[in-house]
């Protein structure tokens, strides 16, 4: 530590040129940290993926519905414990732009299989007695202000009510907290009997299917067998685990991880460059210090130490602070006001980030710091 | 001290360097001694091999043959790292031009050396405070080395060269950057330093007057001691 306040003088020295390699490193890491939430947003999902849970959706497309005596079928293969239903429903809210999830489910059953969302038991006897109630996510339900009791009109896009018009209006009935911080607390839920016999057409249909199974060991067996049990129907299925279905659903605009991924490569490898040339051009101006440095017997490694701490130092200052911005600009939330409804800084990336940030003082200043090892301090003192 | 009284002894130093395929031959078969408490000026012409044989006994150097008894120490099989550390425990570096580094006060320059020992930050806060008294700069401790004149910026790089109490100084042309009555001043440091500190004091110098402040000159040409003059 006693060395450290001779690394720390040295910031002093091109306080402009410092300054701007600080600011860039900080740059990247900003953008590492903002980079790291929004695909954590699109991966949405598969991280809380139940590993008991399998999606059985149309082998087509997942906008082909299914039949909705399909639940029975599967129910009856063995190692299936449960199965129920979803439907997207696709409506807008006051205005294209409010987007969020809604979907028809049958209230007890799909409760039951997503145990992370958490209804207060007196709001779910209420969805259970009310034919129009709709529970909403805390999230959602913060976003419009909506209070239980409240009226909510959806305009429906696929689904017309029977009677006329185009709006659906729900009884508000509940609103879901997570269990846990990824849990998508943005969807809208409301009865499927009630959807069902108001639609125009479609009655008997469904979207897709939720299934939990025994043991997810069999998985892969299940999957086979439902798949199997509707081949050459004019339904065929595709049955994927809930972790595949979210992450196939979530990459239909690409392989965001790929994406970002490739973007922070670059990022980084500029960066280094950057942090790398300004250690090198730090070295060469101070050859000769260095040199009196190994004269008063600062051994080889010593001085070696000294510039890994030096480059080390800049990169922690910028990624620090690079960092501590990343997760202040992703608290202040969603930015696209919807289409990204999981949006956090995930804690494992944060310390992922940690890591870049001291990889990346050490790769910045190896080279310098080698050469610096590497100096003759007879030959050091002697440079003009 | 080796046990005849010489703090340095050299026998049959040769230093040759290497310019392309070319062997360039610096010191020859050289053979001193340096008894402690002696204040002994190197001189010769540029290219005679003063400078090398000073880096050859602070250890910054190594022969290509021949032995360096410095205390009755050999330096020249000392590895690496404990010749590093037998500097900072030994040796005290003047330089023509200071080589003070422009970033610390004077006194963290002269606290360098202190930074490689196991002292207490107050123990060497003391003892740069009595290196900087010794000098006569304790009313600059606070400067950078570019709001010193090149005088104070010397008797800053003298301070660094004795606060770790080092049993040699070496000094490279210490007052060829300077003029002559600063110069006088660094010299008057030097020889009390000696006289009253009992530091042993070798000195390269091209200047007769500076010179003439030693007990001892010794004359190199071409790689060989060519004469010698007592004070």
């Amino acid at each position: 530590m006693k060395l450290a306040g001779l690394v720390v003088a040295n910031f002093k020295r091109h306080r402009l040129r410092t300054t701007l390699t600080v600011l860039s490193i900080l740059v990247a890491f900003v953008l590492f940290g903002y980079l790291a939430a929004i695909r954590k947003a699109f991966e949405m999902g598969v991280d809380v993926a139940g590993k008991d849970r399998l999606v059985v959706r149309h082998k087509v497309s997942i906008i082909q519905s299914l039949p909705q005596s399909y639940e029975a079928e599967i129910e009856r293969i063995d190692g299936v414990k449960d199965a129920t239903h979803a439907t997207w429903f696709g409506g807008i809210y006051q205005d294209p732009k409010n987007f969020f999830a809604q979907m028809p489910v049958k209230p007890a059953e799909f409760m039951a299989m997503y145990p992370e969302f958490v209804l207060p038991p007196a709001q779910m006897d209420a969805w259970l007695k009310t034919r129009t109630g709709a529970v909403a996510g805390r999230k959602i339900a913060d976003r419009f202000g909506w209070k239980v009791g409240d009226k909510i009109p959806i305009q429906a896009t696929i689904w017309r009510p029977k009677g006329g018009g185009n709006t659906w209006t729900f009884d508000l009935v509940g609103i879901y907290d997570g269990a846990q911080k990824e849990t998508d607390t943005t969807m809208f839920m409301f009865r499927h009997d009630y959807f069902d016999e108001t639609r125009v057409f479609g009655q008997g249909t469904v979207g897709w299917y939720y299934i939990r199974i025994a043991n997810p060991e069999r998985a892969a067996e299940i999957v086979k067998k439902i798949d199997e049990t509707f081949a050459n129907s004019p339904y065929e299925t595709k049955t994927e685990t809930e972790g595949a279905f979210v992450k196939g659903f979530a990459e239909q605009a690409g392989n965001i991880g790929k994406i970002i991924m490739a973007i922070l490569t670059a990022v980084f490898f500029t960066i280094l460059l950057v942090a790398g040339n300004t250690m090198a051009q730090a070295v060469r101006e101070r050859t000769q210090e260095l040199g009196v440095l190994k004269a008063v017997g600062f051994t080889d490694v010593q001085v070696l130490g000294l510039v890994l701490f030096e480059s080390c130092l800049i990169s922690s200052v910028g990624g620090a602070i690079g960092l501590a911005l990343a997760w202040k600009l992703v608290a202040a939330g969603d930015p696209t006001g919807g289409a990204l409804p999981v949006f956090f800084f995930p804690p494992g990336d944060l310390v992922t980030g940690a890591i870049f940030v001291l990889l990346l003082g050490l790769a910045a200043g190896a080279i310098p710091a080698i050469q610096a090892m590497r100096l003759n301090p007879v030959d050091a003192l002697r440079k003009e | 001290m080796s046990a005849n009284g010489s703090l340095v002894r050299l026998g049959n130093v040769e230093k040759t360097f290497k310019r392309g395929s070319e062997e360039i031959h610096v010191l020859h078969e050289l053979s001193l001694e340096i008894p402690t408490g002696e204040f002994l000026a190197l001189m010769g012409p540029s290219g005679s091999g003063k400078s090398t044989l000073l880096n050859l006994i602070a250890g910054l150097d190594r022969p290509t043959r021949g032995s360096i008894d410095i205390g009755g120490e050999r330096i020249d099989t000392m590895s690496g790292r404990a010749l590093a550390g037998w500097r900072a425990r030994h040796i005290g570096l003047v330089f023509q031009f200071y080589n003070l580094l422009p970033v610390l006060s004077a006194e963290k320059n002269v606290e360098l050396p202190l930074l490689l020992t196991s002292l207490s930050s107050d123990e060497r806060k003391k003892h740069v405070a009595t290196a900087l008294e010794i000098v006569g700069l304790t009313h600059r401790a606070k400067h950078t080395p570019r709001t010193l004149s090149g005088g104070e910026q010397q008797r800053v790089g003298i301070a660094r060269a004795i606060v770790a109490d080092s049993t040699l100084i070496l000094a490279d042309e210490p007052t060829g950057d300077l003029d002559r009555k600063t110069g006088d001043g660094i010299l008057d440091l030097l020889q009390a330093l000696n006289r009253e500190h009992g530091k042993t004091i070798v000195m390269v110098t091209h200047d007769p007057h500076a010179a003439k402040r030693a007990s001892r000159t010794l004359f190199l040409l071409d790689g060989k001691l060519s004469g010698e003059m007592e004070a």
